[in-house]
Formats: C-alpha cells, structure tokens, sequence
C-alpha cells in the first residue's frame, strides 16, 4: 500500500475521534433541546464552568477567593488540602445539579410559553452570567488537568502499522487521549440511552420531549425533569471539558468549543443522540479530509469553514438534520 | 449678597485658577476577559505597578504622578477602537493596543490626533519606518526581526548553513500570524532551505491536521506564530508526535508559562523568542514587594510578578516611563504633552545604565530609535522552557537580526503604505 493511501487512512481514523470529541460537546445541546425546546447558547460555558470546578475542587482552591480577599482584606486561596479525582468529579456533578435547579427556579421557570428566540436570549444572558460567575470563584489563569489521563500518541499502534507503507510511511498516529475519549464517549451514549429506556425518569424524560401538555396530563413534573435534563447537560458538559482541558489545559476560551458543535447539530438533528454522534462523526472526517486533499492548495485552515459548508449542504436537502424528526406541517 | 457667599465664592474662584499638577496618563486598553484573559493579565499587571512603583517610591515621573486608566478591550478590535476613542480626551501620552487587530485600527487615527502608539514586538512591522508612520513605534523588536532572529538561531545550531534544511512556519491563520511569511521567503531564498506554512483557524483547540501533516513531513524546525489557547494545544500536540521540543520555537507570544504548564514534563525543551529578562531576579521586583504588592495597591492578586507577561507589562512601562521622562527633560515641561512625548520616543535611548538605575540590569537589549528607525536595533533572544524547575531562562544574548533583508522589506512595504495613503515620507 502506498504511503499516501495509509496517511489517508490514518487522516480518517483522527478525524473520527476528533468527531467524538464534537459530539460530546453537542451532546449536551440535544438533552435541553429535545427535552425543552431551548436552544443553550450556553453548553459551552457549562463545559467550562464544569472543568473549572473541578480543578477548583481538586487542588482545595477556595471559591471567591479574590473576591473575599478583596472585601475583607484577607489572604486566603485554599484551604490546604486536595480532594482525589473520583470525589472531586461527584462534587463538580452536584454543582451542576445545583446549577440545573437554579436555572430552573430563577430563569426557565418564569419563561414557561415563551417564544423560543426568548429562551434563547435567556441562555445568552446565562451563558454571559456564568462565565463571570467561573471567572470570580475559581479566577482566569490558565489550569493544568491532572487526572491523569493519558496523552501522546500510541507506540504500540506505530510500532505495528510501521511497516505497511515502506520508508515513507511512519506508522498510524493515534492519540491515546482521543481512545479514551471515544471509549468514554461510548459509555456516556450507552448510559443516556439506558436511562432513558429502562428508568422511569428517563421514561418521563421521553414523554416530556414527545409531548410536554400530555405529559403533565399523566401526572409528570415538568418542573422536575427540566431540573433533571439540565443535570445531564452539566454531566456532558463536564466529560467534554475534562476531554478538552486535557488537551489544552482548564482555561476560559474552552467555551469555544461550542462552535465546533454547531455544524454537528446541523447535520444531526437538534433532538437525536445518534444523530449528534454520527453528525460529529461526519463533520470530523470530512473536515480533516478536506484539509488533508484540499487544504494545502488553498492555504489551508479549512477546517472550520469547510464544517459549516458540509453542515449546510446537509440541511439542504434535509433542514431537520440526519436523525431529526420530520417536520411536517398540515394546513 | 453676605460676607459668606462673597467669601465662598472667591475660595471657589481662587481654587480654579488655581493650575493643578495634572497626571501622566497612560491607558491600559487590558484583557482581563474573554478567551485570551490569561495573557493579558499579567501583561495589565505589569504594566500598571510598575507606574504604581514609580508614584509610591519616587512620587511619580518628574514629580508629577502617572496614572493608568484601564479599558477592558477583550482582545477585541472593535472594542480597543472604543477603549481609545473614550480614554483619548484624558491626556493619553501613548497608547499600548497590545493587538496587532487594534493596531491596524488606530495606525490612521493616532497619526490625526497626535497620540504615539507603541506596538512593542507586535503589530505592523513596516511602521518601524518613522518617516511614514510618524506616530507609530514599534521598539525594540519586530515580527520580521523575530522570524530573522529564529532563522539566526537555527543558522548557529547547524554550523551557519540551513541548505537543504526544512522550516516549517505555523501560523495562526489572520494578520498576526502572517505577518513574518515575507521575511522568512526571504530567507528561505537567501539560505537555501525549505519553508513551508501551515495555517490554524481561530482559536486553535483543534490541530490534528496540522500535527499530522508536521507527522508526514518532518521538518528540522518549526517557527510558531500563535496565541493564546492556540500555544497550549500546540506545545501538547508537538508532545504527542514526539517532535523534538528544542526544535520547536515560538515567537515571543507563544513563550509564557501559560503556554508550556498545561503539557507538563513533555514541553521540556520547547524555546520562544524573547526581548526581555525572565524571572524575578531582578531589584526592580522587590521594590514592587514593597511598595505596591505589601502595600496593597498591587493591580492584581500580586501573584504574577516575574512571569514572562508580566515582566513584558512591567518592560513597557519602564519604556513609556523613560520616554516620558526624557520629555520632561527636554521640555523643561513636568507636564507633557502627547506631542512631547512622541518626540521623546522618538530621540529614545536606552542604555544599560538606564536598566541598571530602574532595577532591571541587563533586562532587555541596549537600543536607540530615530525618525528613520522606529524600530529600534532588532535585537532578540531566545528562551527554553526547564519543565523541572518550572521556568524559562535566556539561552542566548540578544543578538540582531538580518538587517539587511528586514529593513528592505520594511522600506517597500512601508513605501507602498505611504503611497496607497498618499503620504509623503519626511522627518520634518
């Protein structure tokens, strides 16, 4: 086999990863979408705000610490002890359930039968709010991740595909932080959809996102399983800033990586968890294809541009996306 | 009207004729926000105590006290637009844009209102020409200087020869990162080796399509043009394919702490352009303990003195400071003007003796500017990352650039600027 042809291969296998981490930032759109109806400018705040605490919580940082030292002239930033990784992640998911019910109490609550460019607004704000709120509890520098995860490409994979394409050929280059986040990401997928079909709150989960009015006419708390679906929001958005800060450190441009779900959740669907799957799948090979063939005669760079492109071509001919339902409207 | 009024009325009088010392003013358009925050403040931290520094210890410049507005740009060039346009009616003696987005945008407004801009080591590199951008400076260092002085360097590692050698340029993909693609086809041309330019998207979390092409064809150097989240991943990405770290090499946006910690022991090694000192080692920093951080009047939580941000903070103060001062000198004026103050910049010299009376021996390179050359002397260095101890540390002296290919380039590019603008280039 040539060397072209395996770098090809090797280009496909990276851009599949590199999907899965799209699709877990999209992920956590599709919960509050389907369930809801909200469009949550703010997933990726959430994903920041998640990572950030939980470093917070592992390295004993004292939340406000800036700000308490500033009101009280104090000189305090921890409290001089660590908390190991598993039960500073449980600390983090009860601050995102916290902040679930929060949401729910101060803001959605309130905005029940609103128009959805409303809500939308509504997540704009909280997204603004909660990037300020994470900047003043756990401050701006930039965090290193020490959970151990691990990084680097795999040896093992090199030392056996080396000899595939002759002299040019280096041997298949795979991130052994992108194994773990597809292996991760297959868990997180299997346990939402477990939930859902075999749990009866997930089983109120569906029946909210099928149908809100008859749903409260069985006797389901809206109320409740918007907390509940805001708190697996907080869970994905924690996974994928973990996933993230890995590689890039717990910083405040991780917001950013909800650009990279957009063109995902164009191609899916807003309201498909496999559609959110496949679509970053997609959107993950394709761009690096594109870049890899296409890329070094235009400049390259092409990767963002070239996701939304390959998004709206979808959304031509299919506007609800892959694995969205259809929209039909009856006169 | 009663003896009381009367009375109230000529205090009133008598205290507005009364000519009150005004301050120096010099606007902080800071980044304590947004994605690019962790670089930014330190810089603002810097930049802001060392004038704190100089108003607690010395009672300000000249007697008179420097104050520092800051206006929150986000890294934002709309909003450094706005931040300049706001703070320019209080006296600004010299703005510092810290965006080369920002400095594309105020280049034409600071030449109509008699405001220098100072681009240190950022920014449009033909503006080192004083006699077309007469109120831009960009001392002591460049782009154009800084891809030369990396070329520089690799030429020292391989015995004065790079033919045949490949140099990889990665870039963030917009002004900033292409500025240096000139000067380094230049180069290129000159020497004999390979360039090839690999582009990232705005912000640069992921790369793998650029490390895999690095994978594939293998360069002998890398020269790094990025910022912000960009740096991070690119440091763990180079860590992943295993490219060797002390081949790799930043520009001097791409060499701080934040850029190298999050990858751990594996940026060990990794270099970055420099033109200043490192660390902490320095006089200047424990009179800043002293004055400023004990003091309580530190502009941050105090705990980024001697990172490389806020060292550069702290540099560009020391330069707007000594401009301001040799002003006041020339002048005979304690308050100046922006105008005296653009012409101070411009008569600039920067001795060791002025370092070693600031606290900062030996901290940057020894430099003069002059209308034709806004730009200083291009003098550099170069920085590694010792994962171990957790610090960066010079490598090398400053040393120059190709003067003879970066000033030909800055000479037609800048005369091209002159002619597109209809200006005519003169010192007078």
């Amino acid at each position: 086999m040539s060397a072209d042809f395996l770098y090809g291969i090797e280009v496909i296998i990276n851009g599949l990863m590199a999907g899965v981490l799209y699709a877990l930032v999209a992920l956590g759109f599709v919960l509050i979408f389907k369930a809801s109806g909200i469009f949550n400018y703010a997933q990726g705040v959430m994903a920041l705000f998640a990572a950030l605490t939980l470093v917070g919580v592992m390295e004993g940082q004292v939340p406000f610490s800036h700000v308490i030292n500033a009101v009280f002239g104090t000189e305090i930033h921890h409290f001089g002890w660590e908390v190991p990784a598993l039960l500073a992640i449980f600390v983090t998911l009860m601050v995102m359930v916290l902040f679930a019910w929060l949401v729910q109490q101060l803001v959605f609550r309130h905005l029940v039968g609103q128009e959805p460019i409303i809500l939308f607004m509504a997540t704009i704000g909280l997204a603004y709010f909660l990037e300020g709120v994470g900047d003043l509890m756990w401050g701006s520098e930039i965090k290193t991740l020490a959970l151990g995860l691990p990084q680097g490409g795999s040896l093992v994979v090199e030392d056996w595909t080396a000899g595939l394409g002759g002299d040019d050929f280096y041997g298949f280059f795979i991130d052994k932080l992108d194994m773990v986040a597809t292996l991760v990401a297959i868990v997180l997928v299997a346990g939402l959809i477990g939930f859902a079909q075999y749990t009866k709150q997930g089983r109120a989960m569906r029946a909210v996102a099928d149908d809100h009015q008859a749903a409260l006419s069985v006797g389901i708390s809206l109320n409740f399983i918007w907390v509940l679906v805001w708190s697996l929001a907080g869970l994905v958005a924690l996974v994928a800033g973990v996933m993230w800060g890995a590689k890039s450190g717990v910083q405040f441009s991780l917001s950013l990586i909800a650009l990279k779900a957009l063109p995902v959740l164009m191609l899916g669907g807003f309201t498909s968890i496999p559609g959110a799957i496949v679509g970053g799948l997609i959107i993950g090979v394709g761009e690096k294809l594109f870049e890899y063939m296409i890329g070094p005669m235009v400049g390259g760079a092409t990767e963002n541009w070239f996701a939304y492109v390959l998004a709206l071509i979808f959304l031509v001919f299919r506007p609800q996306g892959l694995f969205g339902e259809k929209i039909i409207e009856r006169v | 009207m009663t003896t009381k009024k009367l009375m109230t009325a000529s205090v009133v009088a008598l205290m507005a004729a009364t000519p009150v010392m005004a301050d120096l003013v010099f606007p902080s358009l800071s980044y304590r926000t947004g994605p690019f925050a962790a670089g930014g403040i330190a810089f603002a931290d810097g930049y802001a105590d060392y004038f704190t520094l100089l108003n607690e210890r010395d009672g300000g410049i000249g007697g008179v006290m420097a104050s520092v507005p800051e206006c929150e740009t986000a890294y934002n060039a709309e909003k450094g637009v706005e931040c300049y346009e706001a703070t320019k009616a209080e006296g600004a003696l010299v703005y510092q844009p810290l965006a080369t987005s920002i400095t594309y945008q105020l280049i034409p407004k600071v030449e109509v209102d008699g405001i220098p801009l100072h681009t240190m080591g950022y920014g449009r590199t033909s503006a080192k020409n004083g006699e077309v951008f007469r109120h831009t400076f960009n001392y002591p260092v460049n782009y154009w200087d800084g891809a030369s002085a990396g070329v520089n360097h690799f030429l020292d590692l391989n015995d004065g020869s790079l033919e045949g050698r490949k140099i990889t340029l990665l870039h963030f993909n917009g002004a900033y990162g292409k500025e240096p693609i000139p000067t380094l086809e230049a180069l290129a041309e000159k020497h004999g080796f390979e360039l090839t330019t690999i582009a990232i998207d705005y912000p640069g979390q992921e790369q793998k399509s650029q490390w895999l092409q690095i994978r594939r064809e293998r360069p002998d150097y890398i020269l790094f043009w990025g910022w912000g989240v960009m740096n991070q991943v690119a440091v763990q990405e180079a860590a992943n394919i295993g490219y060797p770290m002390e081949n790799f090499m930043g520009i001097w946006w791409s060499g701080s702490e934040n850029d190298v910690l999050p990858a751990g022991a594996a940026a060990d090694g990794y270099k970055a352009l420099a033109f200043h000192e490192m660390g902490s080692d320095f006089p200047v920093f424990d009179d800043i303990q002293t004055y400023v951080v004990d003091a309580g009047k530190a502009a941050g939580a105090g705990d980024q003195i001697g990172s490389v941000l806020y060292n550069r903070g702290l540099y560009a103060a020391f330069l707007a400071a000594e401009a301001a001062a040799d002003a006041q000198e020339a002048t005979g004026e304690p308050e100046i003007t922006a105008a005296m103050m653009r012409d101070a910049m411009e008569s600039l010299e920067i001795t060791a003796q002025d370092m070693e009376d600031a606290g900062i021996p030996g901290f940057g390179p020894v430099f003069s500017v002059t209308c034709q050359n806004h730009g200083g002397d291009g003098l550099a260095s170069v920085a590694q990352w010792d994962a171990t101890a957790q610090e960066w540390s010079l490598i090398s002296d400053f040393f120059p650039s190709d003067g003879e290919v970066v000033n030909a380039l800055i000479k037609a590019d800048s005369e091209a600027f002159a002619a597109e603008n209809d200006i005519t280039p003169s010192c007078d």
